[in-house]
């Protein structure tokens, strides 16, 4: 038995003629321990995927079962970092994630709790701002918040919507290792939602992309055969990483141009040939 | 580096009053010093051309008035009448003068009398209570009521009745529409409920709510003689002007942004938290929008209300110096239009200063 398990689901938004299908047919399943990417393209209906999956909201038919139980409600097994941050505005960045920890862990003392946020803020180096509230942060600082936020919590699976692409290179890296190190202690699960191909091949087991919607449904998975722990460094002259890259972003690429065909505006090009000087 | 975290409240509070502090501490620069000199030089260029007009303005009304005055006494009573009146116009003599709009040095002369008059009331305040003093102790032995001064109020007593009428009145109005916003805010189904209910009371002019509160208040004063005139007004107040601030918290708390909703489910805290830790805070800025529009709809029914409920304000005080038709009845007419402005002004800059330090979101899009 897997330990998340996606059944033929569909997701439709809105009723009667305004109905729009965004997801069809999604079927995935994930061990405990694993770590998985997903990859597409903009408004293919990642978020929702993921809020299916973190129990905010519900198929509108299929199952998902999380160690084999339908998942009908959030829960703290399952931490989520949001797309959009989504931090109290009205709170400092050490009081969004105390209220994160005391629910998570209502029987620890409040010293421990103050702790426990200490450490996270520092882990995301945001410690001088502890006490600024979201408006004082910078787009990059408010993510690396709810990072932390999602982390301190401790939860046994990992849901990420593209937790890192406000980032800048350098932030991004550390960032990415931080999760890989949480992660892999305690045999965590992860789901990460990216756009950067490199970085799930980085990071992630199994790519998977997800093809642009609507009706949008999973494609054929690559698994990454490099061993861990990763170099970055080193990952640019690996056989392996540039075969398995270059698969990835060929079938994208493709997919891409599937979309572009049906799509019902044509774009016609004028007529040109390029000149002959050759008399 | 190493810095502590501050959970508690207090780092929010200081946090407030950091911009408030900016703006008060003047940091004047060259530039500064003459934006400040023009908006100052034409604010009082302004209010010189409104005193200006209003001079002139009434200085023709009365004008008017004496000629028709003077003409009226020569074609009923003949030339010596006529003579005699425009005499007794230009003496000043108070009993012919025209009874019309009052110039400024009317309106400033009689702002005078009226502080003259409070001190002379206090004076005559303090007097009984010393006189009483006594006596007083004696019924309150004996378990009677002490005796109270009766006479006259002067019109600061006045006004500060008026302030106190419309405190204890948005003071209802928030103990009533605060709580029942939230809940209606928070139940769709109740929402509905409640709408039609909302619809018909918000528009019901405040006579109408004075005359309600009467019926009501009337009956439960029955065998009661202490007078409930207070009573009445207050409530009509908050009555009247509590429902902005209800439809404001309704939909505060009706329209809290989804994504802090999600964070709460995610979290998973609990009915209480939710409502106090997210749905109210979000709502906070909303609702004080809500409050600042009560506070002045209060003030501006109030005037209308105190005058039916015969309540020793503002109110009852222009009413009655415009029955009364005294010589300066006019000119203090004036001086409680602008009493009642300014603290209307004031009451509304009030507000704004707390709406402003509760909105965390001014310019951000978090
Ligand atoms: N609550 C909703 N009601 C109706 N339509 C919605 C709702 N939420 C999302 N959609 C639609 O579903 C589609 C997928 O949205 P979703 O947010 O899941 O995309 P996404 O892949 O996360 O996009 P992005 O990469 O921009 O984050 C979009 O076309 C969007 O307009
Ligand atoms: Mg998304």
């Amino acid at each position: 038995m897997a330990y998340l398990e996606l059944k033929n689901i569909y997701k439709t938004y809105g009723e009667d003629e305004n109905v729009t299908e965004v997801l069809s047919d999604i079927n995935l399943s994930i061990e405990e321990g694993e770590f998985v990417a997903i990859v597409g393209f903009t408004g293919s209906g990642k978020t929702t995927l993921v809020n299916l999956i973190n129990g905010l909201l519900k198929p509108t038919s299929g199952e998902v079962l999380f160690k084999g139980e339908p998942v009908v409600d959030t829960s703290h097994e399952r931490g989520v970092i949001f797309q959009n941050y989504s931090l109290l505005p009205w709170l400092t960045v050490g009081q969004n994630i105390y209220m994160a920890v005391k629910e998570a862990f209502p029987k620890e003392s409040k010293s421990v709790l103050h702790e426990r946020v200490k450490d996270y803020v520092s882990m995301v180096s945001l410690t001088p701002a502890i006490n600024k509230r979201p408006k004082e942060l910078s787009g990059g600082m408010r993510q690396r918040v709810a990072v932390a936020r999602a982390l301190a919590m401790n939860p046994e699976m990992i849901i990420m919507d593209e937790p890192l692409g406000a980032l800048d290179a350098l932030t991004r890296g550390n960032l990415q290792d931080e999760i890989l190190n949480i992660w892999s202690q305690d045999k965590r699960t992860a789901l990460l939602i990216t756009n950067d191909v490199d970085e799930g091949i980085y990071m992630a087991d199994r790519i998977i992309p997800l093809k642009p919607g609507p009706n949008a449904t999973l494609g054929p998975e690559f698994k990454i055969e490099i061993e861990r722990p990763r170099d970055k460094t080193a990952l640019n002259d690996n056989l392996n990483y540039k075969k398995t890259r270059n698969a990835i972003i060929e079938y994208l690429m493709d997919i891409g141009e599937e979309r572009k065909s049906v799509s019902h505006t044509k774009y016609v090009l004028p007529e040109i040939s390029p000149k002959s000087f050759v008399a | 580096m190493e810095q502590d975290i501050t959970l508690k409240k207090e780092g929010q509070s200081l946090a407030f009053l950091k911009p408030l502090l900016a703006k008060i501490t003047p940091k004047f620069q060259k530039g500064d010093l003459l934006a400040w000199l023009k908006k100052t030089g034409i604010t009082i260029l302004s209010i010189t051309l409104f005193l200006g007009l209003w001079h002139m303005g009434s200085k023709a009304l009365y004008n008017k008035e004496a000629d028709f005055k003077i003409e009226k006494a020569l074609t009923e009573q003949g030339q010596a009448a006529a003579d005699a009146e425009r005499a007794c116009i230009e003496s000043g003599e108070s009993s012919c003068q025209p009874n019309t709009l009052p110039a400024p040095t009317q309106v400033w002369a009689s702002l005078q009398s009226l502080i003259a008059d409070h001190k002379v009331i206090t004076a005559d305040k303090a007097a009984f209570a010393e006189k009483m003093a006594a006596t007083n102790e004696k019924l309150i032995a004996q378990g009677k009521n002490a005796i109270v001064y009766t006479g006259r109020a002067s019109f600061i007593d006045i006004v500060l009745t008026s302030i106190k009428t419309v405190f204890a009145g948005f003071l209802l109005a928030l103990l009533i529409a605060v709580p029942i916003g939230i809940i209606i805010g928070l139940s769709p189904t109740l929402r509905s409920a409640f709408n039609w209910f909302i619809q018909i009371f918000k528009p019901v002019s405040p006579v109408v709510w004075y005359l309600l509160v009467f019926m009501i208040v009337k009956t439960l004063y029955i065998g009661d003689n202490s007078d409930n005139a207070f009573v009445i007004s207050f409530i009509s107040v908050g009555l009247c002007a509590m429902w902005a601030t209800l439809v404001n918290t309704a939909m505060g708390v009706s329209s809290v942004d989804k994504d802090y909703i999600n964070v709460a489910k995610v979290l998973k805290l609990g009915t209480f938290q939710k409502v106090f830790k997210v749905i109210l805070p979000s709502s906070l800025p909303l609702i004080f929008t809500g409050l600042r529009i009560t506070l002045s709809v209060a003030w501006m029914v109030l005037i209308a209300i105190e005058l039916l409920a015969q309540s020793q304000g503002l109110g009852l005080f222009v009413w009655e110096e415009f029955q009364n038709g005294a010589n300066d009845s006019n000119s203090k007419i004036i001086v409680a239009m602008f009493v009642i402005g300014i603290i209307g002004f004031l009451l509304d800059r009030l507000m704004l200063t707390v709406q402003n330090m509760v909105s965390f979101n001014k310019n951000e899009g978090v």
